[in-house]
């Protein structure tokens, strides 16, 4: 354990300091999201002052929403809603898009032919009037979101694990594997997985981006987490026409999720920087 | 030529000297630190001289070899000394008065001409462009030039050959076009770092010959950068051999073959003498392996056209042929991932089913494979002791300390401390030791037959004559049979004691060792034979000669 943390601190100090700010900025998240009845001043959904009240007022200093719920309650309960769903359907998509990736790779012929085909149909459909459709034909509760956002970002998921495995399959390890007569998902988690960790971690990192980004985005429009459930994506439609009176309030939640995904990117690209072996 | 003619190139005056290093030190960045490579180098060539720079990888001598154009690999820095090119100290100047020379007065021929020439551009525009771009012919001079050159180098169709791309002649054919491009500025110093290393014997004649040829006519210093002695000693006056970064030995090329002073030079001269005692002759026993007659194909493009091949107990049959030759694919074959259109692969008398996934559990641990390189036959991310340790579960069903003792035995066996080594990934390993964890893999599955593809070819001379008698060693222990798939004849005479001659798919000589190696020879095998470089300065003018006009016209 002390080795473990000993490691840590070396890696620490040798990441850059853009790094450094967006580990920062996730724990910082991360820690609003899960310690949020405790962080917040005011509950979730309720109503605490006047509607409406502009960024910078002295009691509520978020300001309040159009109906006077604290802004600054609701980012905090904001981040635990948009980032906790937007991190289960990563996952789901992770987990969906790489175990058939993999079976793609080490299966091949037919297997990658149907699964690939099949992914390039969904790929071929613009994903957000894809979701639209279909949160629009199934009601929009958060499960469904979840579920067909997951599907829908499985598809990238597979190309990129499809084509790591790909080029460890033909590696002449995993051709004595298959000689030795292992079965296949002996080679899978043994051969090809350890080997496409870091590739597959990198774009986890930038699938979670978007994936938030694009729960957002359906927030927005109306489909992605309902009401009073509080949201970044939501928050910002809902006080968007404070906009026209010259008040910031919609700009407090878009800065959040211009920060996390920042953030996200800034750590991502130190991993692949470190792992890529792109050193010097 | 001159100077080695003239006798001590030494003597030669002073202002006779094209590059002179002094002390020269390269670091290179390892774990965020710099490491010295190169230990203080002093190193002297004269105009019109050819120097020879040997030894094995890690020797620093491609690192020194590229110091000569003022150049340090990325990751890599020049840390002191000095080297004088013509008056010039390119360790002191200017990034831009370097580039300059390069190119113009100091060019470069690297060993893979694949990976050196841009893909995209036709061969022509890329050897018109350095005389273009420094300004000292126009383009169509350049051109009229490099075609010269083409002809020169003796490739075939000079005025047409410069409209291919790249993909669109051979290796050999390639590499004759980078050394046309590295003598387009008409530079008085080139490099050619291994320039022959990737190519096949009889394809290395030529680019050697034509290379040879063109270097005397223009009077151009080259640095001649290899590791195969044999090869150097054709080409070079001097040789210097390299060992760690530390000179240690120089001398003309005729003093330091006939006459090395230090073991390791000594060592290097003689690695071609290892010899297998021979094995009497016994027909009786029902062979280990047999191909019969077997066609195999990629898609529609046929392969292998009606092989066959026999395989005795405890004995070695060394398949041996030019790349594209089928040599491989047979193994393919006989492993069962290339299940072949016609004929069939018996193994001690049962034909085996032609796909690897339809054979049994024993019938897969009975053949295994070493490969050609280590460094991808061994998943990086495994330690020696699951590498080793798996197929002793999977076959074997050894767990525990069982299987920790069995894979201590069998690190000893190859000859490798157990202690030591048990707990290293991949990563860790030289690549002598990769093979060797490679060679314990296969012999954990306790296996009959065991196919070696081009084991040696990845590792240096020593490395790989040390690879071959632990191999030699554990046939006698064990009563392994080799099938020894190789492109080097002095491997198979080195261990052989059948010798299988491939062309184009085709089996076109066999018989034993001798067979093959005494007169007369089949048409193939003795272009073969006798491509293969002597430990004789003389042997490639001499081979030349005896070829004659033939040879010169071949080549397409």
């Amino acid at each position: 354990m002390h080795a473990l943390l000993d490691n840590t601190w070396k890696v620490l100090r040798t990441a850059p300091p853009t790094a450094l700010f967006g580990l920062l900025v996730i724990i910082t998240i991360l820690l609003a999201g899960l310690f949020a009845p405790w962080l917040a001043p005011y509950g979730e959904t309720q109503v605490v002052g006047p509607p409406s009240l502009p960024v910078g007022d002295d009691e509520f200093f978020f300001g309040t929403d159009e109906i006077g719920r604290d802004m600054f309650s609701r980012i905090i309960y904001g981040a635990r809603n948009t980032v906790g769903i937007a991190f289960l359907t990563t996952a789901l998509a992770f987990s969906l898009g790489a175990v058939l990736g993999l079976l793609a790779a080490v299966k091949g012929r037919w297997v990658d032919q149907v699964l690939g085909r099949l992914v390039d149909i969904l790929m071929a459909i613009p994903p957000l009037i894809f979701a639209l459709l279909i949160l629009t034909i199934t009601g929009t509760s958060i499960m469904n979101m979840v579920l067909v956002i997951a599907v829908l970002d499985s598809t990238r998921v597979f190309r990129i694990t499809r084509a790591s495995a790909m080029n460890i399959g033909v590696m002449e390890f995993v051709e004595a594997a298959r000689l030795r007569g292992e079965g296949l998902w002996w080679i899978i988690r043994h051969e090809i997985l350890p080997n496409i960790t870091a590739p597959l971690a990198a774009e986890f990192g930038l699938r979670f981006c978007f994936v938030f980004l694009f729960i957002s985005a359906l927030s927005f429009l109306g489909l992605g987490i309902q009401p009073p459930t509080a949201d970044w994506g939501s928050m910002v439609r809902q006080s968007s026409n404070l906009l026209a009176f010259g008040q910031l309030n919609p700009l407090v939640p878009a800065l959040c999720i211009a920060l996390l995904t920042v953030s996200v990117n800034f750590v991502v690209d130190w991993f692949l920087y470190r792992t890529s072996g792109l050193k010097d | 030529m001159t100077a080695a003619t003239d006798g001590h190139a030494s003597e030669a005056s002073e202002g006779d000297v094209l590059l002179r290093m002094r002390g020269l030190r390269i670091e290179g960045r390892a774990d965020e630190e710099w490491l010295e490579i190169v230990h203080g180098i002093d190193l002297e060539l004269h105009r019109g001289e050819v120097l020879g720079l040997i030894g094995e990888s890690g020797a620093g001598k491609s690192t020194i070899g590229l110091a000569a154009l003022g150049y340090a690999r990325d990751g890599c820095r020049i840390s002191g000394g000095e080297i004088w090119f013509d008056g010039v100290d390119l360790a002191r100047i200017s990034e831009g008065k370097r580039r300059a020379l390069r190119g113009r007065r100091i060019a470069y021929v690297a060993q893979s001409a694949a990976a050196a020439f841009n893909p995209a551009h036709r061969l022509i525009d890329q050897c018109v462009e350095a005389p273009v771009r420094h300004g000292l012919l126009d383009r169509e001079q350049a051109e009229r030039e490099a075609i010269d050159l083409f002809r020169k180098l003796q490739l075939p169709n000079p005025e047409t050959i410069g409209q291919r791309f790249p993909h669109q002649v051979s290796g050999g054919q390639l590499q004759r076009v980078m050394v046309a491009m590295a003598m387009a500025g008409r530079p008085d110093l080139i490099v050619f770092d291994e320039p022959t290393t990737a190519l096949d014997v009889t394809t290395q004649i030529e680019v050697m010959a034509a290379v040879k040829k063109v270097v005397e006519a223009h009077g151009t210093a080259a640095i001649y950068v290899t590791h195969d002695l044999a090869v150097v000693a054709q080409m070079a006056d001097r040789i210097i051999v390299l060992r760690n970064g530390h000179v240690v030995e120089q001398g003309d090329t005729r003093g330091i073959l006939e006459n090395p002073q230090e073991d390791y030079t000594r060592a290097l001269v003689r690695v071609r003498e290892l010899r297998k005692e021979r094995m009497e002759a016994d027909d009786t026993d029902v062979p280990v392996l047999e191909v019969a007659n077997v066609t195999a194909a990629y898609g529609k493009d046929p392969v292998l056209v009606d092989v066959s091949m026999t395989v005795p107990k405890q004995r070695t049959v060394a398949v041996v042929g030019e790349s594209g030759s089928g040599k491989s694919t047979t193994a393919r074959v006989i492993t069962g991932l290339l299940p072949p259109q016609k004929g069939s692969i018996r193994f001690h008398g049962n034909t085996l089913p032609s796909a690897y996934f339809k054979r049994t559990k024993d019938q897969l641990r009975q053949i295994q494979m070493i490969y050609q390189s280590p460094d991808t036959a061994l998943n990086p991310k495994h330690s020696v002791r699951d590498v080793i340790g798996r197929p002793l579960t999977f076959y074997l069903g050894l767990r525990g300390r069982k299987r920790e003792e069995r894979v201590r035995e069998l690190l000893s066996l190859i000859e490798l401390d157990p202690d030591q080594f048990i707990d290293r990934r991949a990563t860790e390993l030289s690549g002598g030791q990769k093979q060797r964890v490679c060679i314990a893999r296969a012999l954990a599955a306790d296996p009959q037959l065991v196919i070696c593809d081009e084991v040696t070819s990845a590792l240096d001379q020593l490395v790989g004559e040390e690879i071959l008698r632990l191999l030699l060693r554990l046939q006698k222990e064990f009563g392994l049979s080799y099938l020894f798939i190789t492109h080097d004849l002095a491997t198979v005479r080195a261990i052989a004691d059948h010798v299988v001659v491939m062309q184009h798919g085709e089996v076109v000589d066999s018989g034993t060792r001798d067979e093959i190696f005494t007169p007369p020879h089949h048409e193939y095998t003795e272009l073969l034979l006798s491509s293969v470089p002597e430990m004789d300065p003389d042997w490639l003018d001499r081979l030349l000669a005896e070829r004659g006009e033939e040879f010169r016209d071949r080549g397409i």
